[in-house]
């Protein structure tokens, strides 16, 4: 495997990432878990322009932080009453499900690096990215595309139908 | 390529935590999109330095960011039916379903 040194930026982005991931999953206040969730979708959309995958970025800042980190900071307001962030939020399970977390995020690099076969890649990527995905979504990808509208007019009529108060 | 493949790994080892370890319904949710995430970043990564001379990988990962958004959006209403329903979005409470 060819063992190119990332630059500088991707040493910033990864820690950023696992720090604010680790606060997601570990602070006690809901609501600053979400804030931590802002932060770290954001620094993954930083992650997708060093793989130049521009289009995706441009779309990971629009839906995640822009949409869903949203969505998740207005259910927060809904549900809990800020009052009581001195909830234990974690269940009796912490202790194991660490030790298996811990043993999947070392065993899986190990198993990478010690993994000899690399497929060589094949060409360059496209140039043009946002016009080579537009030409895919039209073209290849025409009924997937078609597809997930359905299904995002189906999960905005789900949502609707599910949070509506009920009149009796 | 291996750091972007360690990192993905990591961050889904977290999320994993979060979603095993998590009492609130919110926070089960925010780890599920850490899993996502990670999945994405190893796509890209793929995409980049294996599979280079299509961007099918980028493809899937924008589709992967669309189902997750509406998974987001379902789960979202649930959590305020289940707030509804119990006064409370802990884990523990909502167990109707157990056998």
């Amino acid at each position: 495997m060819p063992a190119t040194e990332p630059g500088v930026v991707f040493w910033i982005l990864a820690v950023v990432i696992l720090v604010s991931g680790f606060l997601v999953v570990t602070l006690r206040n809901i609501f600053h878990c979400a804030l931590c969730l802002i932060l770290c979708l954001f620094a993954v959309a930083g992650i997708y322009v060093l793989l130049n995958a521009e289009f995706l970025a441009a779309a990971q800042v629009l839906i995640y932080v822009g949409a869903v980190a949203i969505l998740i900071v207005f259910t927060v307001m809904l549900t809990t009453d800020l009052a009581s962030r001195s909830l234990v939020q974690h269940n009796e399970n912490a202790t194991i499900a660490f030790v298996v977390c811990a043993l999947f995020a070392i065993g899986v690099p190990w198993l990478i690096t010690t993994t000899g076969v690399w497929i060589p890649p094949k060409g360059e990527l496209p140039a043009d990215n946002v016009g080579t995905i537009g030409k895919y979504l039209m073209t290849d990808f025409m009924l997937p595309f078609e597809v997930v509208s359905v299904l995002l007019l189906a999960a905005l009529i789900g949502a609707i139908v599910l949070a509506r108060k009920e009149h009796s | 390529m291996f750091y972007y493949l360690a990192l993905a790994a990591v961050l889904f080892a977290i999320g994993l935590f979060g979603v095993l370890t998590r009492r609130n319904v919110i926070g089960i949710l925010m780890s599920l999109e850490l899993m996502f995430n990670a999945a994405n970043i190893n796509f890209v990564a793929f995409n980049k330095y294996v599979a280079t001379e299509a961007l099918v990988g980028q493809m899937f990962a924008i589709f992967i960011v669309v189902v997750a958004a509406a998974e987001a959006v379902v789960g979202l209403a649930i959590v305020l039916l289940i707030y509804r329903n119990w006064r409370g979005i802990g884990m523990d409470n909502v167990n109707v379903m157990k056998w």
